[in-house]
């Protein structure tokens, strides 16, 4: 594959950054968007704009089309047996807080337990922690390795006969570490515990396919995959949407409406109250498309090979703190500087063009966990070369120089 | 954009050694400030005397350069002064580091003024203001008592 003509279509990188070229190594947070993307939006609103799922006039009915055609090829795209395992949210935030707010409504009682990792992102967490008040539930967190892994024996270690639900991230956002989800699955589901992956690392980086891996939930931000902002996706095995409560009430997920009492309607629409992201979703079809025109299989490879480079450039580098070194690891690259704190990193990196995210990720727990207040990340995605993790090596330097002086 | 003009050599001298990073023995007044979005933290201990002078002032933290130099700054440029200077201190340090070109107060020299000046860089990085603004709103709190942690997000 020709990164150069993949880069083309990403018309972000036409533009200046203080004067120069842009270098993004910010993808764990967003993407950047091709133009087919950007250009399916505009389209829409512009040619074939209607709400879905409401009228029977001539572009209502196309728009539904369009709509629920992004659905079966998300479902193609991750090996879904059936669309309607497919819920459209407003981000992987949503679909998380769906699954803890109706599996802990009808499932969770006091002292039951719920297993996560201390890799967890916030969004893994904070909707959990509400059923701690809600319903008594307890939280635990499965330990990290030295080297910034889950590791199987840790989750097999940190399971109780009250553990009712495992929820763990695919690819954590700070060490990279890809967890073995099929493993775990398996593991929890031989003790009659459902699973829950966070997969908005995961998504972006790695061919996914839901039957093998078996997880009853799986979470994806479409944000993180090309695709537009306000739009996530929920992967759940069809028994748990048709025995879990609706998440939301409103327009669009009934079936009737009396004084007296309500029915619900069926799937999906069971999940999607009101007007939902319609131009996202529709748009979202075409970062499907841009993926598998690529291949996720050459996705996986580019960025497997560029992690390792910007792994050696930096290890070599000796004033930079790789943090956690994970055996199986996605295309992050988390580290600290001697003597200089992440957010003087960041912000002298940006003067270079160069994008990082600097803190603590929203992983609070991790960094207090490893004993630091915030970390410098350097992210990467489908566009990235080797020249910007050159860059990077460079501007990291140039930090060293300003303070060093 | 001229980050020579943020990191000035007294910013870098600054945070890197903070002056008065301990904490004060019997210090009658404290604070805990906060910034969530980057971890910055600072603990602010003053001492008081009978005369309403600060005899003392101390901070414990972690942070980005710009936010160890701005407490180091003013912690150092505090010290024997009374209640009332430092509010007016506080409030004018803010004033330009929000807006104003200069500060305007009279009660400190301009050999101090043009100190505090250094950090008037993170104007041009807005994302920035709130590690040089952290220690000045934190004082505030220890002085109004507040038992309240500072947090930055609650203020412009």
């Amino acid at each position: 594959m020709n990164i150069n003509n993949i880069k083309k279509q990403f018309p972000i990188f036409n533009n200046k950054v203080h004067n120069n070229d842009l270098v993004y190594l910010d993808s764990a947070n967003s993407s950047q968007k091709p133009q087919m993307v950007v250009d399916r939006i505009y389209d829409f609103y512009t040619k074939e704009f209607s709400n879905v799922g409401r009228s029977v006039h001539y572009l209502a009915v196309a728009a539904t089309n369009l709509y629920e055609n992004t659905r079966i090829m998300m479902q193609k795209y991750i090996n879904a047996k059936d669309p309607n395992e497919i819920v459209f949210t407003k981000g992987a935030t949503e679909a998380i807080n769906l699954v803890a707010n109706t599996f802990g409504q009808k499932f969770l009682r006091e002292g039951d337990e719920i297993l996560l990792t201390e890799l967890e992102h916030h969004s893994n967490y904070v909707p959990w922690h509400y059923l701690r008040k809600l319903k008594g539930v307890k939280i635990n967190f499965a330990e990290i390795n030295n080297d910034g892994e889950i590791t199987i024996e840790s989750i097999e270690k940190s399971i109780t006969p009250k553990t009712k639900m495992i929820a763990i991230t695919h690819l954590s956002n700070v060490t990279g570490a890809i967890l073995p989800i099929k493993e775990i699955t398996s593991l929890a589901h031989s003790k009659n515990i459902p699973i829950l992956i966070d997969g908005c690392q995961g998504a972006p980086h790695l061919k996914l396919d839901m039957q093998d891996i078996d997880c009853d939930f799986y979470a994806i931000s479409c944000h993180k995959m090309y695709g537009p902002t306000g739009l996530g996706v929920l992967y759940a095995k069809k028994k748990w949407l048709d025995t879990l409560p609706p998440y939301q009430g409103g327009g669009g997920m009934i079936r009737e409406v009396k004084k007296e009492g309500i029915s619900f309607g069926d799937l999906p629409n069971k999940y999607e109250a009101g007007t939902m992201a319609t131009a996202q979703v529709i748009a979202f079809g075409e970062s499907i498309k841009f993926l598998n025109q690529i291949g996720i299989e050459n996705i996986e490879k580019h960025e497997s090979e560029l992690t390792k480079y910007g792994e050696e450039v930096l290890r070599k580098n000796n004033s930079v703190k790789l943090v956690g070194n994970p055996k199986n690891k996605g295309s992050v690259l988390s580290f600290t500087l001697d003597g200089i704190h992440a957010h003087d990193i960041a912000t002298i990196l940006d003067e270079d063009g160069v994008a990082i995210r600097a803190g603590h990720h929203c992983c609070q727990i991790l960094h207090d966990k490893l004993g630091l207040s915030a970390t410098a990340r350097a992210s990467l995605g489908v566009y990235n070369t080797k020249d910007d993790l050159d860059k990077l090596n460079e501007s990291i330097n140039k930090c060293k120089k300003i303070f060093d002086r | 954009m001229d980050l020579k003009e943020l990191y000035q050599e007294i910013i870098l001298d600054h945070g890197k050694n903070p002056r008065n990073l301990r904490k004060t023995e019997n210090f009658n007044k404290d604070a805990k400030g906060h910034n969530p979005l980057c971890g910055d933290k600072v603990h602010i201990f003053l001492k008081i005397d009978e005369n309403k002078n600060i005899s003392d002032i101390s901070f414990e933290g972690s942070g980005c350069a710009i936010s160890m130099a701005s407490a180091s700054i003013m912690t150092d440029l505090m010290k024997e002064k009374k209640e009332k200077e430092v509010k007016e201190l506080v409030e004018d340090f803010l004033q330009m580091i929000k807006e104003s070109p200069e500060m305007k107060t009279k009660i400190i020299t301009e050999n101090e003024k043009t100190k505090l000046m250094s950090l008037s860089g993170v104007k041009q990085y807005p994302m920035r203001v709130k590690c040089a603004t952290l220690a000045w709103h934190t004082l505030t709190s220890a002085m109004n008592n507040s038992q309240e942690e500072t947090n930055t997000e609650k203020f412009d």
